[in-house]
């Protein structure tokens, strides 16, 4: 605990670095700023955006949609990889699929989904809720299948049948598994996301990208990119809180 | 009187390796069986198999009543406090009024609220006899489960598990490699020799014997260790058939 002010300090020092480097770079003159908008102008934009209400517009759509797409893939993942975790059968059914269709590019995707769902929201989320089910879905069957044959035994003689096997002992046991793909799945939604609203988008931190750049405002595609950073960083922080709130009885060090 | 166990013509191969050949054994109800034998002689495949954790070629396995398994590890789930860890192997509202009682009788009572990684090895191990003890199972199969504890506290938890046998009148087969721990606990030791698993030596422990420890060594005692082989090596091949009854 005592390390805890030096390694906020030393974790606050690159971003603080990087400040400086680019306040230096833009003021001194060495970079135009049409080509790369100063702090300063970052600063104002946000300012700007804070004061007519579009920052939160921006914002709340995208987060709505990453927390849309993320619950859907969750949800998913959760039942499917389950089925496949706990059955050989339906693991021999589905699994060669999931796997074909996870190696497809995601931009793959964005034409079929336009034409089948449209413009709407429906398409983002989808396309959204695709790239977050994979990350989860993989890192729990896995986690199911090397739950701790130990423990399984434990169940066996008590006597306990598979549905109870499964409930009881192994889906708790692979509930770190199921933390770590749904921290990465969220990070993977954030990514989704901007492919999802730089198509076809009215609001959102990915229009504001779009936008940015075909109005040649850097402030702006600026503003967007320190956005996107500070709500992936968020959103890593809390999972990771999350995991360490019900992980407090694993034995390992803290993830 | 009918048997605990029965097991006739038991066999067990891992691929070209038999473990058990045709293999057979009575246990009587209420005896404490010790079977001794040195690792990979295929008594822990032979508890595995009672316990239906391995399912044999061949062979019957009768058992007459309700089992309870203690591993060699405490295998508790991680994420369950050890009162919860007992109520997991609890069924109904009368097991589930028996949690506190076991962890009394395991002297787990202030310990109840910790999470297994709190727990010192034999205080899991203490746990995880609470959780097998809960549904008050009348044949307790025992898979080496001292050994993996340092020696003074094997020592404690051999005296607490000799008490809870005793107390609750449960027939128990014993696994282990411990010499000492056999005479200790059984009435009964059966020596193997393996693979394919045989009985090469059985024995009655001579009833002043039991539950005493080596401390008080006997003429009697001596004889017997030197016949099991003082320090858990299997006797020799030229024991095979011998049958030592001591009184």
């Amino acid at each position: 605990m005592a390390k805890r002010p030096a390694a906020l300090a030393l974790s606050l020092a690159v971003p603080a670095g990087l400040l400086v480097a680019w306040f230096l770079a833009t003021s001194l003159g060495g970079v135009k700023t049409y080509q790369l908008a100063s702090p300063g102008d970052v600063a104002r934009e946000l300012g700007a955006l804070w004061s007519n209400g579009l920052l939160w517009r921006h914002l709340a759509a995208s987060i709505e949609r990453v927390l849309l797409g993320f619950g859907v893939a969750l949800a998913f993942s959760i039942v499917l990889a389950s089925l496949v975790g706990l059955s050989r059968p339906i693991e021999a059914a589905l699994d060669p699929t999931l796997q074909a269709i996870r190696s497809i590019p995601s931009l793959a995707w964005v034409p079929l989904l336009l034409l089948w769902l449209g413009i709407g929201e429906s398409a983002k989320v989808t396309l959204i809720a695709i790239g977050a089910f994979f990350p989860i879905y993989v890192n729990l069957v896995s986690g199911i299948r090397n739950v701790d044959r130990k423990l399984v035994e434990v169940g066996q003689v008590l006597g306990l049948g598979r549905f109870e096997l499964a409930r009881r002992v192994v889906l708790p046991a692979a509930l770190p598994s199921l933390l770590v793909g749904a921290r990465i799945g969220l990070t993977q939604a954030w990514l989704f996301l901007v492919a999802a609203e730089l198509l076809a988008s009215t609001r959102g931190l990915g229009f504001m990208l779009t936008e940015g750049q075909q109005i040649a405002r850097t402030d702006e595609i600026l503003t967007a990119i320190v956005l996107l950073a500070l709500c992936g960083k968020l959103s890593e922080s809390i999972m990771r809180a999350i995991e360490s709130r019900l992980l407090h009885w694993t034995d390992g060090l803290p993830a | 009187m009918r048997h605990a166990i029965e097991i006739d013509g038991l066999s067990k191969h891992y691929g070209p390796r038999a473990v058990l050949e045709r293999f057979e054994l009575f246990v009587e109800p209420g005896e404490t069986l010790a079977i001794l034998g040195a690792s990979g002689c295929g008594k822990s495949t032979l508890l595995r198999c009672i316990a239906g954790l391995v399912r044999p070629d061949a062979g019957t396995i009768a058992v007459r009543d309700e089992l309870g398994f203690v591993f060699q590890e405490p295998r508790l789930l991680p994420w369950l406090t050890v009162e919860r860890n007992v109520a997991f192997a609890a069924r109904s509202d009368v097991e589930r009024a028996r949690v506190k009682d076991v962890l009394e009788l395991v002297g787990l009572t202030p310990a109840a609220h910790l999470l297994p990684k709190q727990l010192s090895g034999g205080m899991a191990q203490r746990a995880a006899l609470a959780r097998t003890l809960v549904r008050n199972p009348k044949i307790l199969l025992l898979d080496e489960p001292l050994s993996a504890l340092d020696a003074l506290l094997r020592l404690e938890l051999q005296t607490s598990l000799a008490q809870i046998v005793r107390e609750t009148g449960s027939t128990a087969v014993l696994v282990t490699h411990d010499v000492q721990e056999a005479l200790y606990l059984a009435d009964r030791i059966v020596v193997l020799d393996g693979a394919p698993a045989r009985g090469v030596l059985e024995l009655d422990v001579p009833v002043p014997l039991r539950r005493s420890r080596t401390a008080d060594l006997t003429d009697e005692r001596i004889a017997l260790l030197a016949a099991l082989g003082i320090e858990g090596r299997v006797p020799r091949r030229s024991h095979r058939g011998l049958r030592v009854v001591a009184r």
